[in-house]
């Protein structure tokens, strides 16, 4: 009943649909999997199963907790409420001082204790990342 | 004294605007030759401008601190370099650039345009000049570089001492280049879809345009990249940081502007493409000023967080995107006596198809980027995408990609058969074969690896037989494919062979490892200028006994106080060494990493032949001419 070009043409506007629906799909699936979310001290205390999904913390390094061996480094992210600690074996950033704020990247091991895998750099002294501001403001 | 010329200058400069558009608007209605006093009046706001621009930089070579952008941004004890490059190194005289370059293209535009035909030059204009009072009226009510103060204060703050380096003195001028010439782009389609001017000769002629901006954008890419390698001290180039993600989105759609014009010029179709292209990269480069400038992206490029000048921004954008969908629904008409025949072994449907990755590896990048900044405005819910997102949508998809643009230049126009088919397969089994032997050793996931490999090989054998066998047919292609066979190749091999060490070490001792040994021998200070430096010695022998010594650095600068880490890296052929060092508070312990990157330069030299690859298209056109 259709002419040949009217098949073509509805085919070829079908599959694009189909893809740009699959890549949709892809993309977001992809981006659930990959997200890292943000957490303060306080947050992650309210927490009661621990997932095995990367976050980040955010929050102040206390005063006179950083400690270091030949293999890791070790501190305190505060938000002057709720407390972790936190096991980071990788580089540190110029910035990582204490007093100052910090965003650290990895895994939860329980309410307490928090293995980094990434620390995040800041570039500037007066500079808060915008979470650290947040997690602090709350309270 | 220079504050206030180029204050002048540059208010002067504004009201220009309001003749060019007079005489613009009078030419254009009685058109048959462009009036002389447009081309006059347009130089002269060129001038003003780059007057004003020079009254800034010359304030900042004399440490004016009566400006208050100079006083924000600069010091006395800054060197020379710095204190130029001080000009745009903040949002103000960053604008004011922007705002010269935009100028400029016009002037050289109307310049080099005298053989298109005169209305369409004229509307051209009169789009640029939409976008340049956008831009005088931005500055001088939100962001004026020469505010005064009083008391002069005797010194100033200083500039970020991460962007204290030659090669980002450089890097914004290169970019924005880049940046601002695809407004020459963005107005001359708008100018061309008005007047029903989209044609072969239309695409020969701006196709030089989108050359000029892409070869600048991938410049200042490029620079910012090696600027992030050898200063942030993390050993990589691209860290999927939204910022770097802003200047990447203009490119892939200028990438594939580029391509679309070609098929425009031989075959006048793809117009729609074009045009939603030409619209897109303009969008996104004002979109990516927006991103960076409005403090909502935090990074070094985050001068102010000023809440009104991102919403003037967003306000403007807004306006500029929707006037040009107006003109691309009312004004863009089909051609419609001409039948489109694809045929799909065909150069343009190859490019098609390539177009449509190009597009889907644009959304990912774009979805990565703003996905985090519409979750934290909804749901106030603060979420970062890391490099894992885009390696696992964008890399499966290389391969099918790399595929088309090996094949696709063996094609020709219209319709073709595959000659030489002995040829494509003998070099798809070498480098399946080559690739094959490379992954087997090693302790990688097989079967990806070797595909994706195999067909970075694939293009790279192909595309360097073309140069061997070719009579140069068609050699900016050859040159900018063969470039980005060596880019992916040179990113896989420096992915999977890079070796890492990190350790906390106290001077006098050493760090041990089945192939390295690493001893911290001593530290000693140094005083610059501005800054003080530490330097630490340290010896590094590996499993074959070379023994390097590697002197990595911290630099404590005076103004402001701020401390950066300097990797010492050694470079050669085949692989860098990268070491650097940094300081645990309150402990004897350093902190210390040590990289071995393969193929480091290889990954500069292929991006830097993809840029002359659009040199070489550039020129070859003025000379066929």
């Amino acid at each position: 009943m259709y002419g040949k070009k009217v098949k073509l043409r509805f085919f070829f506007i079908i599959s694009i649909i189909i893809v740009l629906v699959l890549s949709v799909f892809l993309i977001l699936k992809s981006l659930e999997e990959n997200v890292v979310y943000f957490q303060s001290p306080s947050e992650i205390n309210k927490f009661s199963e621990f997932e095995k999904k990367k976050i980040r913390i955010g929050g102040m390094v206390k005063e006179d907790s950083i400690k270091a061996n030949s293999n890791e480094i070790s501190f305190v992210i505060t938000d002057f409420k709720n407390e972790i600690n936190v096991v980071y074996s990788g580089v540190v950033p110029n910035l990582f001082e204490e007093g100052k704020g910090v965003v650290a990247e990895g895994f939860l091991k329980d309410k307490n204790f928090f293995l980094a895998s990434k620390i995040l750099a800041k570039h500037d002294e007066n500079y808060m990342p915008p979470e650290v501001k947040a997690a602090l403001g709350e309270n | 004294m220079a504050s206030l010329i180029g204050y002048y200058s540059l208010i002067v400069g504004g009201f220009l605007s309001f003749f060019i558009i007079i005489f613009s608007v009078k030419n254009f209605k009685s058109s048959e030759t462009l009036d002389n006093r447009i081309i006059f009046f347009s130089f002269l706001q060129l001038l003003l401008v780059f007057i004003s621009f020079l009254g800034l930089i010359i304030s900042f070579i004399n440490s004016d601190f009566s400006n208050e952008t100079v006083f924000n941004h600069s010091h006395t004890t800054k060197p020379l370099l710095y204190k130029i490059a001080g000009t745009w190194g903040n949002h103000e005289g960053s604008l004011l650039l922007w705002l010269l370059v935009l100028t400029l293209f016009i002037f050289l535009f109307i310049l080099k345009s005298k053989k298109q035909p005169t209305k369409y030059v004229i509307l051209t204009l009169l789009f640029q000049q939409i976008i340049i009072v956008g831009f005088f009226i931005f500055i001088l009510k939100t962001s004026s570089p020469f505010n005064y103060i009083f008391p002069v204060p005797k010194e100033g703050l200083g500039l970020n001492p991460i962007l204290q380096d030659p090669a980002l003195a450089i890097h914004p001028p290169i970019l924005y280049l880049g940046y601002v010439g695809s407004s020459i782009i963005f107005s001359s389609t708008l100018s061309a879809v008005t007047l029903n001017y989209i044609t072969k000769k239309w695409a020969s002629h701006i196709k030089q345009w989108v050359l000029i901006s892409w070869i600048f954008l991938t410049l200042g890419i490029l620079l910012g990249s090696i600027w992030a390698y050898y200063e942030l001290g993390w050993g990589g180039f691209w860290f999927w940081d939204p910022v770097e993600n802003v200047s990447l989105m203009p490119w892939l759609a200028l990438t594939t502007l580029i391509h679309c014009i070609l098929v425009l010029e031989k075959r006048s179709f793809l117009t729609s493409w074009v045009v939603i292209l030409s619209i897109s990269t303009f969008t996104l480069s004002m979109s990516g000023t927006f991103l960076v400038r409005s403090g909502i992206l935090n990074s070094v490029h985050t001068f102010a967080n000023d809440p009104e000048r991102g919403l003037y921004i967003l306000l403007f954008l807004f306006s500029l995107i929707f006037l040009s969908l107006f003109i691309f629904f009312f004004f863009h008409k089909q051609n419609e006596n001409f039948k489109i025949s694809l045929s799909f072994l065909s150069k343009e449907t190859f490019i098609l198809i390539n177009n449509w990755f190009m597009m889907y590896f644009l959304s990912v990048v774009l979805i990565g980027t703003i996905y985090p900044i519409f979750l934290e405005v909804i749901l106030s819910e603060k979420i970062s995408v890391g490099p894992p997102f885009y390696h696992k949508l964008i890399v499966p998809f290389l391969i099918p990609f790399l595929f088309f643009m090996t094949i696709g230049p063996k094609l020709k126009w219209m319709k073709s058969d595959l000659s030489k088919k002995i040829n494509l397969i003998v070099f798809f089994i070498i480098s399946l074969l080559v690739a094959s032997l490379i992954v087997k050793n090693l302790k990688i996931e097989f079967l990806l690896n070797t595909i994706l490999i195999t067909f970075s090989f694939y293009l790279f054998f192909v595309t360097l037989s073309d140069f061997v066998s070719k009579k140069y047919k068609n050699l900016p292609q050859n040159i900018a494919h063969f470039g980005f066979s060596l880019f992916i190749i040179s990113i896989l091999f420096n992915n999977i062979f890079t070796t890492e060490i990190i350790t906390n070490l106290k001077v006098g001792e050493k760090f041990e490892s089945e192939n390295y040994k690493i001893k911290f021998e001593n530290l000693y200070q140094k005083d610059k200028k501005n800054f003080k430096s530490i330097i630490g010695k340290f010896k590094i022998e590996n499993s074959q006994g070379d023994v390097e010594i590697m002197e990595p650095e911290l630099r404590i600068y005076n103004q402001p106080n701020i401390s950066t880490s300097e990797a010492d890296i050694r470079t050669n052929l085949l692989s860098d060494k990268f070491i650097t060092m940094n300081i645990v508070q309150n402990q004897e312990y350093f902190n210390i990493r040590y990289q071995t990157k393969p193929f480091m330069m290889w990954i500069w030299l292929s991006v830097l032949l993809i840029t002359i690859s659009g040199f070489v298209s550039f020129f070859k056109k003025k000379y066929e001419n």
